[in-house]
């Protein structure tokens, strides 16, 4: 008798808690659903609220807000980062890692002892601010990919990973007179491949996501992130200014065009690059969780 | 015999001190990055020193000691206000943080090793989205048109829901945001806590006769908690600091009072009012409260645990 109450309570406990959990991961997932259904709703019809099916089809929010160049230049700009910046970070951290795991490096602890301060040391926005500008970082693409070229816990976490590395399959290469470079490039890089992907997967999310310093320091419109474009939109004070008015009325002669069915379309572009990486992504997370937290 | 030892092994260490070199001379570039992005900023701080105004080179502006850090002591209001507000939210953040703890253990009594995926996978996505998209959602979802006004409007109540603009929630409203965003992936890493625990401890626990719940509540919740204090501890010393993103999206003026958080409130007196300096001297004094909370709190993790964080 006890038995069977016992599975009874352990069945509803497993009921509960699937539900529970499926109810978390409904909210989280709903708005995106929900935001979908609404940019491809007919901005006409979608007043009167939408739940689970889009108010009826109407795809022409996105062609006029694609042909704008206005969107097409800012998500040109963060894609570039995204890449240029994600290549520039691996390809500066695992060499500056395997240079640093030579014990005949000169000044070697010292350079290191460096690398790990920066781990702790945060100089704040203004000194930021103002050194950049000292650099003429301002309105210059290279302030979206320089300053993280180099970070202090994807060398570290590099350079634990090389070290781990038999020692034998350099020492070989060396023999035969092969240079740093080399030995780098041909043996290293491609054994780092599990860790250099972690560092590159969470560094382009970084990049995608990041529109501070382009807010701070960047006014020209030709440099503008996607991000920064889709906030412009948001705060509810400007939200047309960036948009040329003119240019909308002409391309989407067919379309009502309201400021939400744009919120919500151009909220789907910004999510979508995620969207196609994360199943890659989830490889990475527990390894990339220890990037988040000595970051944050 | 025994000088042309000495002169092989003068050439080896000759050879080694100009592979020394080189390995150097290839990390220059990188060395030279880091101190430029690292530490350049922080020579940055001797601005809090001078009465500079932008524009005018710091050489030709004069120096005046410590009177901007006298400037934080005579507390302006809205400087007390933003301190306030950022202890509040930050607290809230830390109350809640137990959550994570509770979403991973439940995870883990899942039984179906695909549910549990999906269950991971779908509610971590908000981790990866930035700022400017989860106001976006926010908006879709609590603006007077969004979807919950809407639910509400049919459902024949009169009211109007607004915690966007709505400063007697704001606080809690933005830790609400805040576990939506970052539940899923705060709990992974007591997932991983949970899987290192040694098996044969729940097996021996089943022997004695302890259900479900028993070996959860002496098992697994001990298991984590070492991981929960190191985490409580380092947001502990993160008391002054925010996520600016966040409080940047969401601030309007409707809330501005009870949103401004310390790190906005530099940014405010720093680029938008001009003060350079006394933004400066504000972030200097945030940052060594920060520092000797997380020593402090570094002294008594090792007091405690035998154990140090950093």
């Amino acid at each position: 008798m006890t038995l069977i109450l016992k599975n009874f309570s352990g069945k509803a406990f497993d009921w509960l808690n699937g539900i529970l959990l499926l109810l978390f991961t409904l909210m989280c997932i709903y708005p995106f659903y929900y935001v979908l259904i609404y940019s491809i709703s007919d901005p006409a019809k979608v007043a009167q609220g939408i739940f689970l099916l889009p108010a009826g089809l109407e795809f022409g929010t996105y062609k006029s807000i694609l042909s704008l160049p206005y969107i097409k230049t800012s998500f040109f700009i963060s894609l570039s980062r995204t890449v240029i910046g994600t290549l520039l970070t691996v390809l500066c951290c695992s060499f500056f890692s395997y240079l640093l795991t030579k014990d005949r490096m000169l000044l070697r602890k010292f350079v290191y002892r460096m690398l790990v301060v920066t781990l702790y040391i945060n100089a704040g926005l203004i000194p930021w601010y103002i050194t950049m500008k000292m650099l003429h970082l301002d309105e210059n693409f290279l302030l979206y990919v320089l300053p993280t070229a180099v970070s202090g816990f994807n060398v570290i976490l590099i350079k634990t990973y090389i070290e781990q590395l038999p020692a034998a399959l350099e020492e070989s290469a060396m023999i035969d007179g092969a240079g740093y470079l080399t030995i780098f490039t041909k043996i290293i890089f491609p054994l780092c491949k599990p860790i250099v992907a972690t560092v590159a997967v969470f560094a382009a999310v970084g990049q995608w996501n990041t529109w501070m310093d382009n807010y701070f320091l960047v006014n020209s419109a030709s440099l503008k992130t996607i991000q920064l474009t889709l906030y412009e939109f948001l705060s509810s004070a400007n939200t047309f200014t960036g948009l040329d008015a003119a240019s909308i009325t002409r391309q989407a002669q067919n379309v009502v065009l309201t400021p939400e069915s744009i919120k919500m379309s151009t909220t789907i572009i910004v999510t979508l690059p995620i969207l196609a990486v994360y199943p890659f992504m989830q490889r990475y997370f527990v390894k990339g969780i220890m990037l988040g937290a000595v970051k944050g | 015999m025994a000088t042309s030892t000495t002169y092989a092994m003068k050439g080896k260490s000759k050879r080694i001190k100009k592979d020394g070199i080189t390995l150097f001379l290839l990390s220059t570039p990188f060395i030279i990055a880091m101190i430029l992005f690292s530490y350049f900023p922080v020579y940055g701080w001797i601005y809090a020193f001078f009465d500079y105004k932008p524009g005018i080179p710091l050489s030709s502006t004069p120096f005046v000691g410590l009177s901007n850090f006298q400037k934080i002591f005579d507390t302006p209001a809205d400087l007390i206000n933003a301190l306030i507000n950022t202890l509040a939210m930050n607290f809230l953040n830390i109350l809640l943080s137990p959550l994570a703890i509770v979403f991973a253990i439940m995870i883990n009594e899942v039984r179906s090793t695909r549910y549990k995926k999906f269950v991971q996978t779908l509610s971590t996505l908000p981790n990866f989205i930035s700022w400017v998209l989860v106001f976006s959602l926010a908006f879709a979802f609590f603006s007077s048109d969004g979807f919950i006004n809407t639910v509400l409007s049919k459902l024949g109540v009169d009211k109007q829901i607004d915690p966007i603009g709505t400063e007697s929630v704001t606080w809690f409203f933005q830790a609400g945001i805040t576990v939506w965003k970052s539940l899923g992936w705060s709990a992974i890493i007591y997932i991983a806590a949970i899987a290192g625990i040694d098996g044969e401890l729940y097996d021996a626990a089943k022997v004695d006769g302890a259900g479900r719940f028993k070996s959860i509540w002496h098992i697994t919740v001990p298991g984590v908690l070492p991981t929960f204090f190191v985490l409580l501890l380092l947001s502990v010393s993160n008391m002054l600091s925010s996520s600016f993103d966040q409080y940047f999206v969401f601030y309007n003026p409707l809330v501005a009072d009870k949103i401004e958080v310390l790190d906005y409130y530099v940014y405010r007196a720093g680029i938008k009012v001009g003060d350079y300096p006394f933004a400066t001297a504000v972030g200097m004094f945030k940052t060594l409260v920060s520092v000797v909370l997380l020593f402090s709190v570094n002294f008594i993790s090792k007091k405690i645990r035998g154990q140090s964080m950093i």
